[in-house]
């Protein structure tokens, strides 16, 4: 770690422990600092809430996924990657309609994990999901398992990734929770552009921390879960729904 | 045994050899390990680091692949690839296949050119 990096995350970390009143113990801040050598760790669980209410018609949040992890379609439906995707519902009675984005839910309990026969499919210690692809034998349980539909197989040769984030043709892959931003303190892109571009539907943080923003927001307000009967507790919780 | 001492014996005159491999090493006055260990133990060093980062969220840049590829990048093609290239030039010219740019990006990031 450059120093300067340092310098500039110790001002964070002291101003942080300052609005708190109580250093050390505010969570969310002393994990966005968490330094390169540190492993992630159980004290955080990564989440999304989304408030879909507030979600409009717009697909900041899937353009923003696609430009930050470089996964494109060929016009194949059938076969194209798919990280995030916005889902219409509509109550055929009433006619109301809603729209919300769907992606990985990282369970607490993932499917996916459960029925890998390589162990490529693994849940981070902070709660995020991911595919090893080193290990991805590109069997696809994992894309049947999934509750969600969040998995894609990469059918077609991949070319011009970005650096952050490795992608081959024969692997599984979804939403990452954006892991390469989340490690160094910034929240994933879909939240960011939703943010800026689209309806601030969206929001990211720890779900273990009692002080953070999603916390208070979780335990103040009625949320839903998609497919809570599965009981897979999921990161990624809904309002609105 | 022998074969591996032969091995062994290959590499250590790869340079005196006529058709040895001819490679820029760009940014070569630090590495991050002595030469003569980063030849043998790269791939374990990067394999160690591959289970590290993606894992356990352990992200330091001494032996990360991003790190490597940054400072060894032509600067021509800005990549590790292809002729002459940092990476290919020696694995073609020892037969051994690296899989690692089927799916990591090759090309130096466009932040750490110099």
């Amino acid at each position: 770690m450059n120093p300067r990096r340092r310098q500039v995350l110790g001002w964070g970390a002291a101003a942080a422990a300052g609005a708190a009143l109580a250093p050390g113990l505010r969570l969310v801040e002393l994990a966005l600092a968490r330094s390169p050598e540190e492993a992630a760790s159980k004290l955080q669980r990564w989440g999304l809430l989304i408030d879909i209410t507030q979600c409009g018609e717009c697909d900041a949040c899937v353009t923003a996924c696609s430009d930050e992890n470089g996964w494109t379609g060929h016009g194949r439906a059938e076969t194209d990657v798919q990280w995030i995707r916005k889902v219409s519902l509509r109550d055929k009675r009433t006619g109301y309609a809603q729209t919300l984005p769907l992606m990985c839910q990282h369970c607490e309990h993932p499917p996916c994990v459960d029925v890998c026969p390589t162990g490529a499919s693994f849940k981070r210690e902070d709660g995020i999901v991911l595919v090893d692809k080193h290990t991805c034998i590109g069997c696809r349980y994992c894309v049947l398992a999934c509750p969600y539909g969040a998995r894609s197989f990469v059918h077609e040769a991949v070319e011009g990734q970005k650096a952050d984030v490795p992608r081959g043709k024969g692997t599984v892959e979804s939403c990452t929770l954006c892991v390469h931003r989340v490690d160094r303190g910034a929240t994933p892109a879909c939240v960011e552009a939703c943010n800026k571009d689209g309806g601030k539907a969206m929001a990211f943080g720890d779900l273990n921390d009692r002080d953070s923003a999603i916390h208070k927001r979780l335990r103040t307000e009625p949320s839903s879960q998609i497919r809570a009967d599965l009981a897979l507790n999921t990161g990624v919780r809904y309002q609105g729904l | 045994m022998r074969i591996a001492a032969g091995i062994t014996a290959a590499v250590l005159t790869v340079a005196a050899h006529a058709d040895a491999p001819r490679f820029k090493i760009e940014r070569g006055e630090a590495c991050v390990a002595p030469v003569a260990e980063m030849r043998r133990d790269h791939m374990k060093m990067l394999l160690h680091q591959r289970d590290r980062t993606l894992r356990e969220g352990i992200r330091t840049t001494q032996f990360s692949l991003k790190n490597c590829v940054d400072c060894h990048a032509s600067r021509e093609t800005g990549s590790v690839l292809g002729k002459d290239g940092f990476c290919s030039s020696c694995h073609e010219y020892t037969a051994v296949k690296i899989d690692c740019f089927e799916c990591h990006s090759p090309e130096r990031q466009k932040a750490a050119a110099r």
